[in-house]
């Protein structure tokens, strides 16, 4: 069985700062990472190899720098990985990001066994839309399964696969076919650590490295900016409340004071809420 | 600057909202983005229409006079068994279908799970842009949709446009529009499409449904009264202070994101930019920093109380009323005075 994982390399948002007079972000200094959600992904595919054979195949798309989630890829246990890397995916929105992805993934099929299953995380933690996913899929012609829990089962004779899929209120228990590409829900698997053996492994293997012509890719219209129909036109930070907290006063009053005034103050500011608590308790 | 659309996307009229129907329920997203449909659609001068798919039946008529009860001009129907559960094939197939044929120049979608899974097969089917998660839709004096959604994790805000590209498409989370009020308007204009699909076409089968029970599904995102705690609440068992709260006030319980990291609370509980985003009546944040993951998600909600023993925590910067307070001690004593206060008949019984 061949997996190919797509990951990216984010910043850790976490530590991301916005400029307090310029309101621009300060991205000087902020480490990065392999987007969480991917993780999830990686682990899953990993399992899958471990239990069914066959081998995983990291891909991102990113500056030459995104070489290092590719080789932190490789020492949990993957075993290649393929950088995709070319100046004119610059500004690519998620249609010419699944456009590029998908084409290094056919490409990875013709080069390194035609893949399986492709898996992506739920969604990055920057761009948080979760479109490239079901994008790739589209474009590849691959079944979609979003939101996947759990793979209950995969028969590689049938090229059929069973899966839990996160939907509101429930879990739909689907049955489709390979190749699919799968995004993975966070939380389904607990994320291993890389033995000596794949660290050591991984920091000599060599990491494949394609620009768009290695990757087949001709229509570079369709990539970058030119290639992304949405359009970035104005970033703003958001404009801050006016008014700060009216503060209840709390010193030397008992708890059950402070409550009697919180609760009176609630009651002052929103009135109907008096009716509506009471109603919901009916 | 008004630009210039080629000749084939200049037939792109009107405004859509795919109505959202999964196991025979309408999800209320739908109704809130028919009333952010409508204005949109009244200052660009077009019209509203709801787009119903799904199985023959009571749930796709409900859905259809819903649309209309909530403001849309008119309907296209599409029916058929093929589209009893979400499926991603299919239902691309048939909203792609409809978009070819009648084209909208915006369509909107709720950014739930079926709604993300859909709308990225559709958007990039049709070949156009789709703006993930927005907070704000707006249409521009050139007549085109800016589309504002949060950015690098909800610390700045950035206006996006489809250019050349139609239709415009968006998805929008639960309970950041207003729900519009419901009139009375007939069902009016209905129209109905077919789709040239069979069941052996479709790779994907629904093999079952575990619904969660009615105890786990915590309904926060349409909850009036809602009160949730952060890492100030110290110790997972502190979690039963927040529920007595909860319960006593008749409103849902939840968290910050690091609770359900600590396994202290599930994730279905956790509200911000990564959990669910909220539009309560009341808001009580207690232990909680007001981080602006957090905040976006809470930001809707009529009043917020903030109880934080760190004067300067950034919840009070957008909370309305702030108690500097130990949260632990203040939730057991705001329990007792809300239960005195809201059961006065109980308390009568028990005189007399
Ligand atoms: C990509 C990304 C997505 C995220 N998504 C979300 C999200 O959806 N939702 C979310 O909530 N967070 C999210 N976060 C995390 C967010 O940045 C914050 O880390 C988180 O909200 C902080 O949680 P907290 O306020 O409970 O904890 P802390 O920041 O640790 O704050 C605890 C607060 O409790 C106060 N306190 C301590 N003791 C007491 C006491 N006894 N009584 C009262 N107050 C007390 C402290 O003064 C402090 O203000 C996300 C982060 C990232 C990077």
């Amino acid at each position: 069985m061949h997996i190919v994982v797509c990951i990216k390399q984010v910043p850790d948002s976490a530590q991301i700062r916005v400029h307090p007079v310029t309101n621009t972000i300060m991205r000087q200094g902020v480490p990065t990472i392999i987007n969480p959600y991917d993780l999830f992904a990686l682990e899953e595919a990993l399992k899958l190899r471990d239990s069914h054979g066959g081998k995983v195949t990291v891909l991102t798309m990113g500056p030459a720098m995104a070489e290092e989630a590719l080789r932190k890829s490789l020492t949990y246990g993957a075993d290649g990985a393929v950088l995709l890397t070319d100046r004119c995916f610059a500004g690519s929105d998620t249609l010419a990001t699944s456009f590029a992805l998908s084409k290094a993934i056919a490409k990875i099929g013709d080069a390194f066994g035609t893949p399986d299953i492709v898996f992506t995380g739920k969604q990055t933690i920057d761009g948080d839309t979760a479109q490239v996913g079901p994008g790739i899929a589209k474009r590849l012609n691959f079944r979609q399964l979003t939101y996947v829990a759990k793979i209950t089962s995969i028969d590689l004779a049938s090229r059929a696969i069973t899966v839990e899929r996160r939907s509101e209120g429930g879990t739909q228990i689907l049955n489709s076919r390979l190749p699919c590409l799968i995004t993975m829900l966070e939380g389904v698997n607990a994320i291993r650590r890389g033995s000596l053996d794949d660290a050591l492994r991984a920091a000599c293997s060599e990491i494949v490295k394609w620009n768009a012509a290695d990757a087949g890719i001709e229509e570079i219209t369709k990539c970058g900016l030119r290639g992304s129909p949405t359009v970035v036109k104005r970033v703003f930070a958001p404009t801050p409340r006016a008014q700060s907290a009216v503060q209840i006063e709390t010193s030397d009053k008992t708890l059950r004071h402070v409550a009697d005034e919180v609760v009176a103050s609630i009651l002052t500011q929103q009135p109907a809420l008096e009716l509506a608590l009471s109603s919901n308790l009916a | 600057m008004k630009k210039e659309l080629p000749e084939h996307f200049r037939e792109y009229r009107h405004v859509w909202v795919f109505m959202e129907l999964e196991r025979g329920q309408v999800h209320p997203v739908s109704f809130e983005l028919l009333g952010e449909g409508r204005r949109l659609a009244d200052q660009l001068g077009v019209q509203l229409a709801g787009a119903v798919l799904g199985p023959p039946g009571e749930a796709t008529s409900h859905a259809v006079t819903e649309a209309f009860a909530y403001g849309a001009d008119l309907v296209y129907l599409l029916e058929t068994p093929l589209l009893t559960d979400y499926r991603n094939e299919p239902f691309t197939k048939a909203l792609t279908d409809l978009v070819v044929t009648y084209k909208p120049e915006i369509l909107l979608l709720g950014a739930t799970t079926l709604g993300r899974d859909l709308a990225g097969s559709v958007a990039t089917t049709l070949l156009t842009g789709l703006t993930a998660d927005c907070t704000e839709l707006d249409v521009d004096t050139d007549g085109s949709l800016a589309a504002t959604r949060p950015t690098f994790g909800g610390s700045l805000l950035c206006t996006i446009y489809t250019l050349n590209c139609r239709p415009q498409m968006a998805t929008v989370r639960p309970r950041v529009m207003r729900m519009p009020l419901r009139t009375n308007k007939p069902v009016g204009r209905v129209i109905r499409h077919d789709l040239p699909m069979v069941e052996e076409e479709i790779a994907t089968k629904v093999l079952g449904f575990l619904s969660d029970g009615k105890s786990e599904t915590a309904n926060l995102a349409y909850a009036d009264v809602v009160v949730a705690g952060g890492l100030g609440l110290g110790a997972a068992e502190n979690m039963r202070l927040l529920k007595n709260l909860a319960r006593t006030i008749g409103g849902e319980y939840g968290c910050s994101r690091p609770l359900v990291q600590k396994g202290w609370m599930p994730v279905d509980r956790q509200i911000g930019q990564t959990g669910k985003t909220i539009r309560p009546k009341l808001y009580i944040a207690a232990g909680i920093s007001g981080a602006i993951q957090h905040r976006v998600g809470v930001e809707g909600a009529d009043l917020i109380l903030a109880v934080n023993t760190d004067p300067n925590a950034p919840i009070f910067e957008f909370a309305h009323l702030g108690v500097v307070a130990d949260a632990i001690g203040l939730l057991p004593a705001l329990t007792e005075v809300f239960s005195r206060r809201l059961a006065p008949s109980r308390r009568v019984k028990l005189v007399t």
